[in-house]
């Protein structure tokens, strides 16, 4: 399964309940405000490393550089283009957005 | 009977623009600049206050080539010319975010929760984004 995340996790729980909700081996991608998520240093890094071990974690590289986050993403968060969207999105029956 | 409150200056008022919204997932950030821009046009005693996400509003090296979208960030570096200098940034948004002034791609006032109340409750206008 994909959960999609696009919110700040600073603002909104979406994040959270994601990270409440998700089973095992599901994908977890990260994009518009959803990608502070991503980054080094911050308040929810922690809650991140220990999901991260086992949830796979994307975020879309363009909307980290729009909000100059490259150089400060988590090690094991896998970047990704639009095309790497797409594919996440095909190779997932189940996607479920926390909007 | 009951009078409004009215300010009794008639010179130029004290406006804060108050800013808690990260860039780019909505239009907050791009809209306080654009009337940061207005208020200091009319010679007005404008600051800008970011705390909450605000703060990434002010990271440097942002870049929206991938996102098709304006990068409206470097303007933040002519509000000088602007007569407008008074940026304030909360510590603890920073912090709990991972930044420091070093991230940030103008000179700031880092000032914890105390100070940055202390100021905005000395403004005649306080804006909300």
């Amino acid at each position: 399964m994909l959960h999609i995340v696009n919110k700040s996790p600073f603002e909104c729980t979406g994040l959270a309940s994601c990270l409440r909700v998700a089973q095992p081996g599901a994908a977890v991608l990260l994009i518009e405000d959803g990608v502070y998520a991503a980054t080094t240093g911050s308040a929810v890094q922690e809650q991140i490393r220990r999901s991260a071990r086992e949830l796979r974690f994307f975020a879309l590289a363009p909307d980290i550089e729009a909000r100059g986050m490259q150089g400060r993403i988590l090690d094991g968060v896998e970047l990704i283009d639009y095309a790497g969207f797409v594919d996440l999105v095909t190779t997932h029956s189940v996607v479920q957005s926390w909007l | 009977m009951v009078e409004p409150v009215q300010s009794k200056k008639s010179g130029p008022k004290k406006f804060m623009l108050v800013n808690r919204r990260a860039p780019h997932g909505t239009i907050y950030a791009l809209e306080a600049l654009e009337v940061v821009l207005i208020a200091a046009t009319f010679d007005q005693d404008v600051s800008m206050a970011f705390l909450d996400d605000g703060v990434y509003v002010l990271v440097k090296g942002q870049k929206t080539t991938g996102l098709e979208i304006k990068n409206f960030s470097p303007t933040f570096r002519a509000l000088d010319d602007y007569d407008v200098n008074k940026l304030y940034v909360e510590r603890q948004s920073l912090e709990q975010r991972g930044l420091d002034a070093d991230s940030l791609l103008v000179p700031v006032q880092v000032l914890d929760a105390k100070q940055l109340g202390e100021l905005m409750a000395q403004q005649d206008v306080v804006l909300s984004f």
